[in-house]
């Protein structure tokens, strides 16, 4: 039987496709998980992969040309096989409005928007370690890019596709960290009185099983939670918490909060959809909190930003930087790195910049995994230096130059730049002072980094020259106040201008 | 504090509101010379005389209307029906004359009128005679609707709706009739149109129980005691109006409702007190409220089946653990 191949859904913001190149050519012998097509999304280069065994019997899109999501882009079928239906068929505007709606409705019910029974895409890496004789791909291969694809259907000779009502398996590219709500499948059922006692006494309903009909949450289970929850603290002191659980954000400009602790007691951490994304964990609200969120984005928009700038002298920094070179050849740090790991460090001490709005709550990431901009020719993308926190600034630098040298070749994996809780954009080397960049949600805060520059300042009296870079931190409001963001600058400043810290 | 039957209590009611104002005067079938299909009305014509208790012929739309007349004249008639069931035939006089006469006269016109007998399922009379009409007529804004459970409230309450400018439903349970209970004699005796009375407090769920269902609710509560579970049962003694304000402290408190009735669930009573809790006490709510009515069917005159479609002590004992999620 013979099988359309359509364009993909490749990244969460795919609306169309340019066919790089074709791998395969009309009469060619192709079979399940080998490799047809490299395509061209906003974000990187992708593999179509073959979801039929056959013949390539007809391409419609030649290379270089770009068609929308769902566009039928060749069919696959048996040497002699009629195929003028599908022929006639593929052009047609209907044909891909209709393959267009079933990858969004895949992509709705959580799927990975690839159509099932016409193609799948793995990112480079994946395919040289999948078997294209059609056995389905195992989790661990590559880098677990393999463990979004769905299973296709035995590679015998006279196969069936998968049933068109097969769901695809949760995306892994799909995230950007946010993920989804662990009740996935099902709304949360809760009595109204348990719902109002929770919100009362901030327990994370997510959190709780019911045990009323249908799994509904009532009055007792809330009342458990909360005397377990008062147990926990009462049995574990050593944990700073207060026996309620606090609104997580003290307006630090009104009241000067001592570092958050990091363990909550109601609150579960949460593994993250992204593989590799950091785990978190959501604390509700506080109604301030909440306010100070609502009425900030009436102000300005769905990201409320705010700028925050300060002077960093980076002498001993760059003299730190100069000798760690000069013992190894290998080593090639650059001051960003130092950027990098100082910001990480940071982040860690200031959970609440290491942090993102959801709605209903702040979620903090136990990870710092800090985005880096690079700067490439079709624009700009953010790989993630995972953990940058625990990284030695030597590791940090051969990652980002490996991660910004395959992001110019638009080699990422998505995973590779989804999922940071924090970004650093750097545009020191175009001789730029000072700039603010623009925060990548679901992060609460990005800082811009402009060159270090030899300046006269003023210490002890004394008009001296110093190497002054200025940051300026663009912060979600909604998350950050204006003290939390400054305190997290003074900390970083500390470190920069003292970076012995980041061997302490 | 004597020990007497409802039907006693609702008996020294009129009485005593016959001696205290002469406008009172008693019509209905049977009332006069037979003392009262269910002698609620025993010794009143010996009492008070033939100007005062008057046996009407077989007509309710009838004597209703002469009654809705008499009261807009400046009497204050009481208008016994045998049972309710046959107030249908009287519902134009009821519900478009007495429910509406003071707003259509634009004030000119009070109906101080009561209209009484017994209501609801009695003993195998089938279903043309055991129907609970309660939310037919407290549907009418004009109206109050009437309905006590005990010998005590039968009485307070009568003697308060005697007292009222307004046309009252009193409905009276035909199986009731013969319930004991303490009554006081005060002449001044009188229960408030209006005000609900908790029977018997608790804290893990209300019963709203009106009439025949308050003892099966006390009974259900008892119950439920020895199985550790705590009801309050709430009597809203009159329908209309609701006093939703006990209902709705009582739901605050225990966070689980079922009602209770001997009517139909269908745009019954029970919809509208559930509807209100919704309204007043959503947030207290830990599970839906639950209403255990009659059967959705015309009463059997089958014994074993009749006892089916009323609800009992048992299926209220299941519906309290079903609100408390206890099965």
């Amino acid at each position: 039987m013979a099988t359309q191949v359509v364009m993909p859904k490749l990244s969460p913001t795919m609306e169309e496709g340019q066919l790089s190149r074709w791998l395969k050519k009309e009469g060619d012998k192709v079979s399940v998980g080998e490799p047809l097509a490299e395509i061209d999304t906003d974000k990187a280069t992708m593999e179509a992969q073959a979801l039929a065994t056959g013949v390539l019997r007809k391409i419609f899109v030649n290379e270089g040309e770009t068609v929308p999501l769902g566009a039928v882009i060749a069919i696959i079928g048996e040497p002699d096989e009629d195929i003028s239906a599908l022929v006639a068929k593929a052009g047609s505007s209907e044909a891909q409005a209709e393959n267009k709606q079933s990858i969004q409705e895949s992509v709705k019910a959580g799927g990975d928007g690839a159509p099932v029974e016409l193609a799948r895409v793995v990112p480079d890496g994946a395919r040289t370690q999948a078997t294209i004789e059609g056995e389905p791909l195992k989790g661990d291969v590559g880098g677990d890019a393999g463990s979004e694809q769905p299973q296709p259907a035995s590679a015998g000779g006279n196969r069936q596709p998968p049933p068109p009502t097969k769901q695809a398996p949760p995306a892994t590219h799909e995230g950007n960290g946010q993920g989804k709500q662990p009740s996935d499948g099902g709304r949360l059922i809760v009595s109204p009185l348990a719902a109002r006692m929770a919100a009362e006494s901030g327990i994370n309903l997510q959190s709780l099983t019911g045990t009323g009909p249908s799994g509904r949450i009532v009055k007792r289970d809330i009342e458990a939670a909360i005397s377990a929850g008062q147990q926990k603290t009462t049995a574990a002191p050593a944990v700073a918490a207060p026996p309620q659980p606090p609104p997580p954000a003290p307006d630090a400009q009104t009241t000067p909060a001592p570092p958050q602790p990091a363990a909550a007691p109601q609150t579960t951490t949460i593994k993250p959809a992204v593989e590799g994304a950091s785990p978190y964990r959501d604390e509700p609200m506080s109604v301030m909190r909440g306010t100070i969120a609502r009425r900030l984005v009436s102000s300005i928009g769905p990201v409320p930003h705010f700028f925050l700038t300060t002077e960093i002298e980076m002498d001993r920094a760059a003299e730190l930087r100069r000798s760690l070179n000069e013992l190894d050849a290998e080593i090639k740090t650059s001051l960003n790195d130092f950027i990098i790991k100082a910001a990480a460090v940071a982040l860690v001490q200031h959970p609440m910049v290491n942090a993102s709005f959801q709605d209903k709550s702040i979620r903090f990431y136990e990870r710092a995994d800090v985005g880096v901009a690079v700067a490439i020719d079709e624009g700009l993308i953010t790989p993630v230096v995972r953990s940058a926190d625990r990284k030695s600034v030597g590791q940090i630098s051969r990652e980002v130059r490996e991660l910004a040298e395959r992001a110019r070749a638009r080699k990422l994996a998505p995973e590779e730049y989804t999922g940071a809780t924090f970004s650093v954009s750097n545009l020191g080397m175009f001789g730029i002072d000072e700039f603010t960049a623009v925060i990548n949600p679901p992060e609460a805060a990005i800082i811009a980094v402009g060159a270090a520059q030899a300046k006269p300042v003023v210490r002890d009296g004394e008009v001296v020259v110093r190497q002054i870079m200025r940051v300026t931190m663009s912060c979600d409001h909604r998350v950050i106040d204006g003290a939390t963001g400054a305190k997290f600058l003074q900390t970083l400043k500390k470190i920069l201008e003292n970076p012995l810290l980041l061997m302490a | 504090m004597p020990i007497i039957t409802m039907r006693e209590a609702l008996n020294q009611a009129m009485r005593e509101e016959m001696h205290r104002d002469e406008n009172i005067f008693l019509m209905g079938e049977e009332v006069a010379a037979y003392q009262g299909a269910y002698k609620v009305s025993k010794g009143l014509l010996e009492e008070f005389g033939d100007r005062r208790v008057i046996d009407s012929p077989i007509t309710e739309l009838g004597f209703a209307g002469l009654g809705v007349g008499a009261a807009m004249v400046g009497l204050r008639p009481i208008i016994e029906f045998m049972t309710f069931n046959f107030s249908i035939l009287a519902t134009d006089q009821i519900i478009n004359s007495a429910a509406k006469m003071l707003y259509m006269s634009g004030g000119q016109f009070k109906i101080p009128i009561v209209f009484r007998g017994p209501g609801g399922s009695a003993y195998q009379v089938s279903s043309q005679h055991s129907q609970a009409l309660e939310s037919w007529y407290a549907n009418f804004p004009g109206l109050k609707v009437v309905m006590p459970s005990t010998p005590a409230d039968a009485k307070g309450l009568l003697k308060s709706a005697i007292r009222d400018d307004d046309p009252v439903i009193f409905i009276e349970q035909e199986r009731m009739y013969g319930n004991k209970g303490e009554v006081p004699e005060d002449a001044e005796f009188t229960v408030p149109l209006g005000v609900a009375d908790v029977k018997r407090e608790g804290s893990d769920a209300t019963i709203v129980a009106r009439s025949l269902m308050v003892p099966i609710a006390l009974k259900a509560a008892e119950e439920l005691e020895k199985q550790g579970v705590s009801v309050e049962v709430v009597d809203p003694r009159t329908i209309r109006p609701l006093d939703i304000e006990t209902i709705v402290n009582s739901v605050k408190k225990t966070n689980r409702v079922v009602v209770a009735e001997e009517s139909h669930a269908f745009c019954g009573v029970g919809a509208e007190i559930s509807a209100q809790i919704t309204e007043h006490a959503f947030d207290y709510l830990d599970a839906p409220v639950k209403r255990i009515s009659a059967a959705d069917a015309p009463m059997p005159y089958a014994k074993n089946l009749e006892k089916l479609a009323i609800p009992d002590v048992e299926r209220l004992i299941a519906a309290v653990r079903e609100v408390a999620y206890l099965d």
